[in-house]
């Protein structure tokens, strides 16, 4: 129980805003349209790719020795990467097709 | 320097926000997303050039680089070259690759704190790690590689490579399977130093298995569901590693999409009509085949002609055309838009009728029309078309199945009731183009095909609206 306690109060900010965002991330997309229920879909799955952030850290950190770490590393960015730009290139060909209609 | 990089994350985050509800509003989603990419870029850049870790500046520029340039290349070009009918799976598909990311950072980080203390005396895990760090290790590990295991397959289910597969019992040991990885999670933070790399290990293989048998035997008609659901995992698995690095970005952008994918998956199910429980548990099988078996012996169903179909539409005053996952296969959305323009032009009022979660995706048939410049004002979602069947002559079925099945309405058998239907028995006259007879999705039959109003107009829906096309022409 100490433990818990110790960890909420060590990262109180962080427990703040994970609880804000929470509610914050329900309130924006509450009155979604169905029919953006994919292309906003899409776009939440590129935006999660800002784990790529995490990727770039784990990779530039990596000692020139530590071969998983740069090898694992190397592969994690890519893999970031592809979420970041796929996710909003392919969410950005599907909206092109919304805006087309007059 | 660190103050500059401080103020980059504050940009993200707020981008990250303002994109997610630029993108639930129609007008403005384009921009929304445009917007989120550039606080993305701004996070990213700021973190290359300028991120300290322990005053020391990051290194292994090339290999950032090159690892950047690759996967935007094949990013770049999975997403322009991908079908529109293959949109569901590449998300599928990007979102376990971030799933998969999220899980090899904190395996990276496992492996750092198990080097730098396996040298040490024989201790306990637990003594030299504190447990916010490991929480937040551990949880990336798992949530990730469900979310890139289950992406994985949801994204191989839904090109069809891999088949529903259930057995009995499956849903014991899941479970069972769950509480190991929850006890190997555990096991490793109570274990020695010098072998802890093993459990956890164990964790991450099991994690992995996890991620597999939770997305196998749910029906691919719920797959978009499981998709948004994933999502949400990854949103989480992103957010440790924002604890992990004490990095607000991270943190803001992964809860965010963490809590808005939850509630986008709660929405998709209210759209059909269905618990999250009851998609997550209640996969489509034995039931189905009671119900098959009972409505057996309905009598035949009746063809129609392709100069007939075009003669009664022809001279119908309003056709309301009902788009599924058939159109969008035969790439018909052109070809359907052109049988619109024709119809217009001798008088007839064509309008379209949009089930929520018509396709494999909801809004996916809304992208697809969209594609082939069909008016957006044309489209009527499902409680405004159900209004309008009434006064419609001809009702075009093309490739939907499921979506019109009264069985959804009158039989408490069926695996799909109480989901909304659209009513176009309430049409006068229902042509239904299906390839078929088999089943839809839900691998049930369809009582539709044998009402006495119905007519069946065989073939691949692109061919049979162009072999129409030409004969309406000559009416």
């Amino acid at each position: 129980m100490q433990a818990v306690i110790n960890f909420l109060h060590e990262n109180i900010e962080a427990v703040y805003i994970v609880i804000l965002m929470i509610f914050l991330g329900i309130e924006i997309i509450g009155r979604v349209p169905s029919v953006l229920h994919t292309p906003l879909m899409s776009g939440a799955n590129a935006i999660h790719g800002v784990v790529i952030i995490g990727a770039i850290i784990v990779m530039g950190k990596a000692e020139s020795g530590n071969y998983i770490a740069l090898i694992l590393g190397f592969l994690a960015v890519v893999l970031g990467t592809l979420n970041v730009v796929g996710g909003f290139v392919v969410t950005d060909r599907m909206l092109e097709m919304f805006k087309k209609k007059k | 320097m660190s103050g500059i990089l401080s103020i980059c994350y504050l940009v993200a985050s707020v981008t990250f926000i303002l994109g997610l509800k630029m993108l639930s509003n129609p007008a403005t989603a384009r921009k929304g997303n445009l917007i989120a990419a550039g606080g993305m870029i701004i996070a990213i850049l700021g973190t290359i050039f300028l991120y300290e870790n322990d005053g020391k500046k990051l290194g292994n520029y090339p290999w950032i680089f090159s690892a950047i340039i690759i996967g935007t290349i094949i990013g770049t070009l999975a997403a322009k070259k991908v079908k529109m009918t293959a949109m569901p799976e590449l998300v599928s598909f990007f979102n376990g690759m971030g799933g998969a990311c999220a899980a090899l950072i904190s395996i990276i980080e496992f492996d750092y704190l198990f080097r730098e203390n396996k040298m040490f005396d024989s201790t306990f895990f637990s003594h030299v790690v504190p447990v916010g760090h490991y929480l937040a290790i551990i949880a990336g590990t798992i949530i990730g590689s469900i979310s890139f295991a289950g992406s994985v397959i949801a994204w191989g289910k839904l090109n069809g490579k891999i088949k529903d597969f259930t057995f009995k019992g499956q849903h014991l040991f899941n479970l069972v399977v769950f509480a190991l990885v929850i006890f190997f999670a555990i096991y490793t933070y109570q274990s020695d130093v010098k072998v802890a790399n093993i459990p956890f290990f164990i964790t991450v293989a099991l994690a992995l298995l996890y991620g597999v048998f939770f997305v196998l035997p749910i029906g691919g008609a719920d797959m978009p569901v499981v998709i948004s659901l994933l999502n949400s995992f990854t949103g989480v698995a992103a957010a440790c590693g924002g604890f992990l690095y004490n990095n607000k970005a991270m943190l803001t952008g992964g809860i965010l999409v963490g809590a808005a994918g939850t509630l986008l998956t709660i929405l998709m199910c209210r759209a059909m009509n269905r618990s999250l429980k009851n998609v997550l548990i209640g996969s489509f099988g034995g039931t189905a085949k009671s119900a098959v078996g009972a409505k057996g012996a309905q009598g035949g169903y009746k063809e129609i002609s392709l100069s007939d179909a075009a003669m009664v539409m022809a001279y119908s005053k309003k056709v309301m055309i009902v788009p599924g996952y058939g159109l969008a296969v035969a790439q018909a959305q052109h070809a359907c838009h052109e049988l619109e323009k024709v119809l217009e032009e001798k008088g007839v009022e064509v309008k379209y009728a949009i089930h929520p979660v018509a396709g494999r995706m909801p809004g996916h048939m809304n992208v697809l029309l969209a594609e082939a410049d069909v008016s957006y004002d044309k489209l009527l979602e499902m409680e405004d078309a159900n209004e309008e069947f009434k006064t419609t002559d001809v009702v075009l079925i093309l490739g939907a199945n499921d979506v019109v099945n009264p069985a959804a309405k009158n039989d408490p058998s069926s695996p799909i009731y109480g989901m909304p239907i659209l009513e176009v028995e309430l049409a006068k006259t229902v042509i239904v183009n299906k390839r078929s007879m088999k089943p839809g999705y839900a691998g049930i039959e369809n009582e539709l095909f044998f009402q006495p109003k119905t007519s069946m107009l065989f073939g691949d829906a692109k061919k049979v609206l162009q072999d129409l096309l030409a004969e309406i022409k000559n009416v």
